[in-house]
């Protein structure tokens, strides 16, 4: 029993962290708060599961398209309409989740809900470690997840745009200085982070379906984690998935599932009282913040 | 030959802008023209409209209190993404009262009102230190959250809600003491944001360091503010849980959040009457716009996000330039 809560926590704490990753990357850079985030999650599943269903594309090729025109759409949100707002932080707020907004309630007016949407796992079956049985797509997520934690690390630390990446999280005019386009950029992270945000509804959604509701649930849990670990440090939000991970699941196993999202709600709540930075906030971030 | 445009101020309004406005019946009627019009036109549609429109009229006031109190909690700096939270709270308390307690509705209403302004405020207090984003997304997730305890506790009716609240008297008397009260609320709000209480609200919207320097609690204007706001959308929510006889968890709903915020968006932040305006056309039209159902949600984020980048000064503040000042076209000269 324990041991299967130990893992199955594991695994939450994962999936949390795959859902911040992309929230935080765009925030950390360009500063925008992409209250579209649920939204685009939610657009790449419906995009990969019309592609498979509708078209009979491979599964592959379609989760490939899925992510593309997520990351692609996320880019083209900041070029027409938030680069507009830039710098005026109510209006950013306000235009993102308007978008996010239409996009998810378009998809409920078309008629995406019920239980035939749902993503096929990538591998069938189950595996045991020791006495708890785990089904492979849930191992895959850890995989998954470690590896674009990895992919990320040496992105932005080896090669030329990820550079200028960190640079414009750090201090934007310096940035700016040294030949740095930063709108360019912050068009980038928004791509960037969106096609995260795809990555992470294509391996997690085949666990259950596709609704509408998972929108709103995703961009809770990126705003939870991101509170707890500090917005902009990667190391806090792994840190603030792990906890935050294993609070809901031993919720969730020993009072009721149903208690599973408050526990986010008290996790903001204490760490806003305890230490308004997060985790692992930095001065700067205490600025922004209060 | 290039041209500009040139924008002045009527004489007829630096005539009105002090005591000297009594000098004459014209300038006294330019001062009153729009505020007592407004107030007329809505007398007359009372009077008017059939009994459905009249429900149109108060969930329009009720909207209207909404994005009023959004308005404030904006101008000192604190963009809410949860009105539902004060909707609800204020909803269920005056529910509760009334199915618990058998209070007369002429009762739970004021009690829900202030109580509801004090649990708000004290469930936003230990974030009240927060800023900009960081504040909205708390109020984004709290009424989501209080949806879950209330499903998972099963408390206050749970997923059914309370049924067979008493009414009000009348239709007429819900009709007006709603349009009352937006009124109330309007003319109060206006008035407060120019006082020197005003102007610390403002302050430290602009700039909270230098209030703070200034030997100033900005905590303490920041949880009055939030009280004010809370009450008149947990007022709001009261009203409507008498005129709809229920309670129960759509309270919460994602309309009761956005509405508001795009009432203030299209009608023009920071003056109040914009806001006002915005839920009056807002509420109406999407009434209209029953026949596309679920659409109506994807066409207010539309309008959100048209308004904030295309048009962000909203509806008020252009008709109040027009009416203030006249334009003319004159030569650049090089």
């Amino acid at each position: 029993m324990l041991q299967g809560t130990l893992i199955y926590g594991f695994v939450n704490s994962v999936i949390l962290a795959l859902i911040a990753l992309g929230f935080n990357l765009t925030f950390g850079i360009s500063g925008v708060a992409n209250f579209a985030y649920g939204a685009l999650y939610i657009f790449s599943a419906y995009t990969a599961w019309m592609l498979l269903t509708w078209l009979k594309i491979n599964y592959l090729i379609s989760i490939v398209i899925a992510v593309l025109l997520t990351s692609l759409l996320g880019g083209l949100i900041y070029k027409f309409i938030l680069l507009r707002v830039r710098g005026m932080p109510i209006s950013e707020v306000i235009a993102s989740f308007g978008i996010g907004l239409s996009i998810l309630e378009f998809f409920r007016f078309l008629g995406f809900v019920g239980s035939e949407y749902t993503l096929p796992v990538f591998i069938d079956g189950s595996v045991s470690i020791g006495e708890t049985y785990i089904d492979i797509q849930r191992l895959l997520i850890v995989v998954i997840g470690i590896a674009l934690v990895s992919i990320l690390y040496l992105f932005t630390h080896y090669t030329k745009t990820g550079l200028a990446f960190r640079g414009m999280a750090q201090e934007e005019r310096t940035a700016l200085i040294l030949g740095i386009n930063s709108d360019k950029m912050a068009t980038f992270s928004l791509a960037i982070g969106s096609g995260l945000a795809g990555v992470a509804a294509i391996t997690i959604l085949p666990l259950g379906q596709v609704a509408i509701e998972g929108g709103y649930s995703a961009l809770l849990n990126a705003l939870a984690v991101c509170i707890v670990g500090g917005l902009g440090s990667t190391g806090g939000i792994l840190v603030a998935s792990v906890l935050i991970g294993y609070a809901q699941t031993f919720t969730a196993t020993y009072i009721g599932s149903h208690w599973m999202m408050i526990v986010s709600l008290i996790a903001i709540l204490v760490i806003l009282i305890i230490k308004p930075s997060g985790l692992f906030g930095k001065q700067k971030e205490l600025e922004e913040r209060i | 030959m290039e041209y500009r445009k040139e924008r002045i101020d009527r004489g007829i309004k630096a005539r009105t802008e002090d005591i000297y406005a009594l000098f004459s019946y014209r300038e006294m009627l330019y001062l009153l023209l729009p505020r007592v019009v407004p107030i007329l036109i809505l007398l007359l549609l009372t009077l008017m409209v059939s009994v459905y429109w009249q429900k149109v009229l108060i969930s329009t006031a009720v909207f209207a209190l909404l994005a009023l109190s959004w308005d404030l909690l904006t101008a000192v700096g604190m963009v809410s993404l949860g009105q539902a939270l004060f909707f609800g709270v204020g909803a269920y308390m005056s529910g509760i009262l009334n199915h618990d307690f058998h209070l007369t509705p002429l009762l739970s209403i004021p009690v829900a009102t202030i109580g509801g302004g004090v649990l708000c405020t004290i469930l936003l207090l230990p974030v009240l230190r927060l800023r900009g984003i960081y504040f909205a997304m708390v109020t984004l997730a709290l009424p989501l959250m209080l949806v879950r305890i209330i499903e998972a506790t099963k408390i206050f009716g749970g997923t059914e809600g309370l049924s067979g609240l008493s009414g009000l008297p009348s239709i007429r008397f819900e009709l007006y003491l709603s349009l009352l009260a937006v009124l109330v609320v309007l003319f109060f709000f206006r008035r407060l944001i120019n006082t020197d209480y005003g102007l610390v609200l403002r302050g430290i919207r602009d700039n909270d360091r230098s209030v703070m320097r200034s030997g100033i609690n900005i905590y303490w204007y920041k949880a009055q503010a939030l009280f004010l706001a809370s009450s008149v959308g947990a007022f709001a929510g009261a009203l409507m849980t008498h005129v709809y006889m229920f309670v129960g968890m759509p309270v919460f709903e994602m309309d009761y959040s956005i509405l508001p915020i795009a009432s203030a968006v299209v009608g023009g932040m920071g003056t109040f009457a914009g806001s006002m305006l915005g839920a009056f056309i807002l509420v109406p039209l999407s009434e209209a716009l029953r026949g596309v159902g679920g659409l109506r949600i994807v066409i207010y984020g539309l309008f959100l996000v048209i308004f904030t980048v295309g048009l962000p000064e909203g509806i008020f503040h252009y008709l109040q330039r027009k009416y203030h000042q006249f334009e003319r076209w004159v030569k650049v000269e090089k």
